[in-house]
């Protein structure tokens, strides 16, 4: 339900970050995104087309990366992506484990293309 | 094609006021608890009963949001603490901005303590920072015992699960040491406890988390001035 926001939010960076580059236009924006961030990719990719539409920004591309949840282990020290909810060590069988990611939110990147005759065979090129 | 690296939070903003609302809450000693549940799971019941049990001097205000409607407020009014309604107009989650916003009028050095009551709803109050020390999550049984499984994120990030509503255990299907036991495969070692706010049973449990945690707060604070 909140997609509509996140989505917005990801849109305002991008104008933002835009502002830094002139001369060039905006062509994909990546987030990162934890499985137990409670953000339904398909509602997101939804909102962002339905928010891009007709406006600026229409050709702009969402690159989204789903962070699986990694626990480290407090007794061994192995780093292991939980499955299941299993978060008992694979390697010495402790439950004494951590999260340590999973819960991303993030802007990772965003691909910009310079305005112009190159802009251009750079793309016919491809 | 340049690829320009961003690194940063999604909800940056939200999280820069949240930052700051949390920064002052410490400098003025007010423990901020964030109470998210679906609807209906009784989170306003369970503000009522611990207004009602909490001392009249205490010192404890409520934010509480919903997105239409003053009833919450009303209901919470009663107990002559400070009560405010966030209404959201639509927005299924409150964000840093609406506690801002809402706390303006208040002075933090008049308080200890502040509970906020989220709009009902299991999933986007999670993302939300709203500057709070805790995280709490309310979860009736009526709502089946799988639901830390479905809804991971907000019983993941929150300290305390109550499940609410164990006076009606006798007359729905619902396994309490699963709910229990589901909660703690999402987050190992997540403190739990049962209570009924129509009857009262387990109120003493709830009551002494809370005390626990204002004490915790309170020594966190003095040694963060010391």
């Amino acid at each position: 339900m909140h997609e509509m926001g996140i989505a917005n939010s990801v849109l305002e960076a991008v104008r933002t970050e835009m502002g830094l580059h002139p001369g060039t236009y905006p062509c994909k924006v990546g987030v990162r995104i934890g499985e137990m961030a409670a953000i339904d990719q398909d509602a997101l990719r939804f909102c962002f087309e339905a928010m891009i539409q007709e406006t600026d920004l229409a050709s702009l591309e969402l690159g989204i990366e789903v962070c699986p949840r990694r626990h480290r282990c407090q007794v061994c020290g192995r780093d292991f992506v939980v499955r299941d909810y299993d978060s008992r060590c694979p390697q010495c069988a402790s439950l004494e484990t951590t999260c340590i990611s999973g819960d991303e939110l993030e802007l990772a990147y965003l691909e910009v293309e310079e305005y112009g005759p190159s802009a251009v065979g750079a793309k016919s090129s491809q | 094609m340049d690829r320009v690296p961003l690194e940063r939070k999604v909800l940056s903003e939200n999280d820069r006021i949240a930052a700051e609302l949390r920064a002052r809450f410490q400098e003025h000693g007010v423990l901020c608890l964030n109470l998210i549940s679906s609807p209906g799971s009784g989170k306003t019941s369970l503000l009522e009963r611990t207004l009602e049990i909490l001392p009249r001097r205490d010192r404890v205000a409520v934010l509480t949001g919903d997105i239409q409607t003053e009833n919450d407020a009303n209901r919470l009014k009663r107990f002559h603490f400070p009560v405010k309604q966030i209404t959201t107009g639509g927005t299924c989650h409150l964000d840093a901005r609406m506690i801002e916003r809402h706390l303006a009028d208040w002075k933090l050095e008049d308080l200890d303590l502040l509970l906020i009551e989220n709009v009902g709803n299991l999933v986007c109050p999670s993302s939300y920072d709203l500057g709070e020390a805790a995280k709490i999550v309310v979860l009736s049984v009526t709502e089946g015992e799988d639901k830390p499984l479905k809804y991971p994120s907000i019983f993941f990030k929150s300290d305390l699960l109550v499940l609410n509503k164990i006076d009606l255990l006798p007359y729905v299907p619902f396994d309490i040491d699963a709910a229990a036991e589901n909660a703690r495969k999402v987050h190992p070692g997540m403190e739990i406890v049962k209570v009924s706010c129509l009857t009262g049973n387990g109120l003493h449990e709830w009551m002494m988390w809370l005390g626990e945690k204002r004490r915790a707060y309170k020594s966190l604070v003095q040694a963060t001035v010391n």
